[in-house]
């Protein structure tokens, strides 16, 4: 190849409006951008996940404040407010844990086929949004 | 093609990400039995949880001291995957000089924050 070939296309913008809405989205592709979102919505959050530590753990009054949280609110934001946005942790946290560990499996197993791809990114879609159920109806105090 | 292999070879510049690729595989396994240690704790706990057992459970030296590992484990493991989105999205490079160092700002902040209330105790 010669040094004075034209230079090379540059694709610069991720053409958001264009293209990118006209792909077709595979469930593994689900699971791998949810995968970026459910990070992405952890680092935003993580000084209320750190706050939520720091007053479950260092006193009893402190405990009481962590705990009122859920019920009175926390600063203009109503109890169940703050639930819902805990239940929105809690799905990052299950999601992004469950396709990490896919991540882990396929890389020690070279589970690489198209087929393998699909079935664990049901499963992973599954057991994260069934947990998420199931910790959301025990948050929400459904039983 | 120019000859850049051997003692020719440019060394500086973008690198491979082997190191980075590993560090995500490794915190976040560390991260995940972490989750089933303190997971385990809570289950097993007699009598229901209270401040007492919750407390109880991040008391111990070596629970204090796995803990700040994780809290080790989970800034590094933020920081590459926060990086990984500003490098996709973000071309501008003073843009994203100044969001990442606004990221590794908030993320030293909260790990401190969240050392700071582990040794309280």
């Amino acid at each position: 190849m010669s040094e004075a070939a034209k230079p090379r296309p540059e694709f610069r913008n991720i053409n958001i409006f264009n293209d990118v809405r006209t792909y077709r989205m595979p469930v593994a592709a689900l699971v791998s951008i949810l995968h970026r979102v459910s990070g992405a919505l952890m680092f935003v959050l993580l000084p209320f996940i750190i706050w939520l530590f720091d007053k479950s753990v260092s006193s009893e009054i402190s405990f009481g404040q962590f705990t009122s949280a859920f019920t009175a609110g926390l600063w203009f934001f109503p109890g169940w407010f703050v639930k819902l946005v805990v239940l929105a942790l809690i799905w990052a946290y299950l999601h992004h844990l469950i396709a990490g560990v896919r991540h882990l499996y396929m890389d020690a197993t070279h589970s690489v086929t198209k087929e393998f791809g699909k079935s664990s990114a049901v499963v992973t879609l599954v057991v994260s949004i069934a947990l998420t159920v199931i910790l959301g109806a025990k948050l929400f105090g459904l039983y | 093609m120019a000859v850049n292999y051997g003692s020719k070879r440019i060394v500086v510049g973008a690198h491979y990400g082997l190191r980075d690729w590993l560090v995500q595989r490794f915190t976040g396994g560390l991260m995940a039995v972490f989750t089933l240690v303190v997971l385990a704790q809570v289950l097993f706990a007699k009598g229901p949880i209270g401040y007492d057992t919750w407390a109880g459970v991040f008391a111990s030296q070596w629970m204090k001291v796995l803990t700040f590992a994780v809290i080790v484990a989970l800034i590094w493991h933020a920081w590459v995957g926060v990086r990984d989105i500003w490098m996709d999205y973000v071309q501008p490079v003073g843009t994203r000089l100044l969001l990442q160092v606004l990221s590794i700002i908030w993320l030293v902040g909260c790990g401190g924050w969240a050392l700071q209330v582990l040794w309280r105790l």
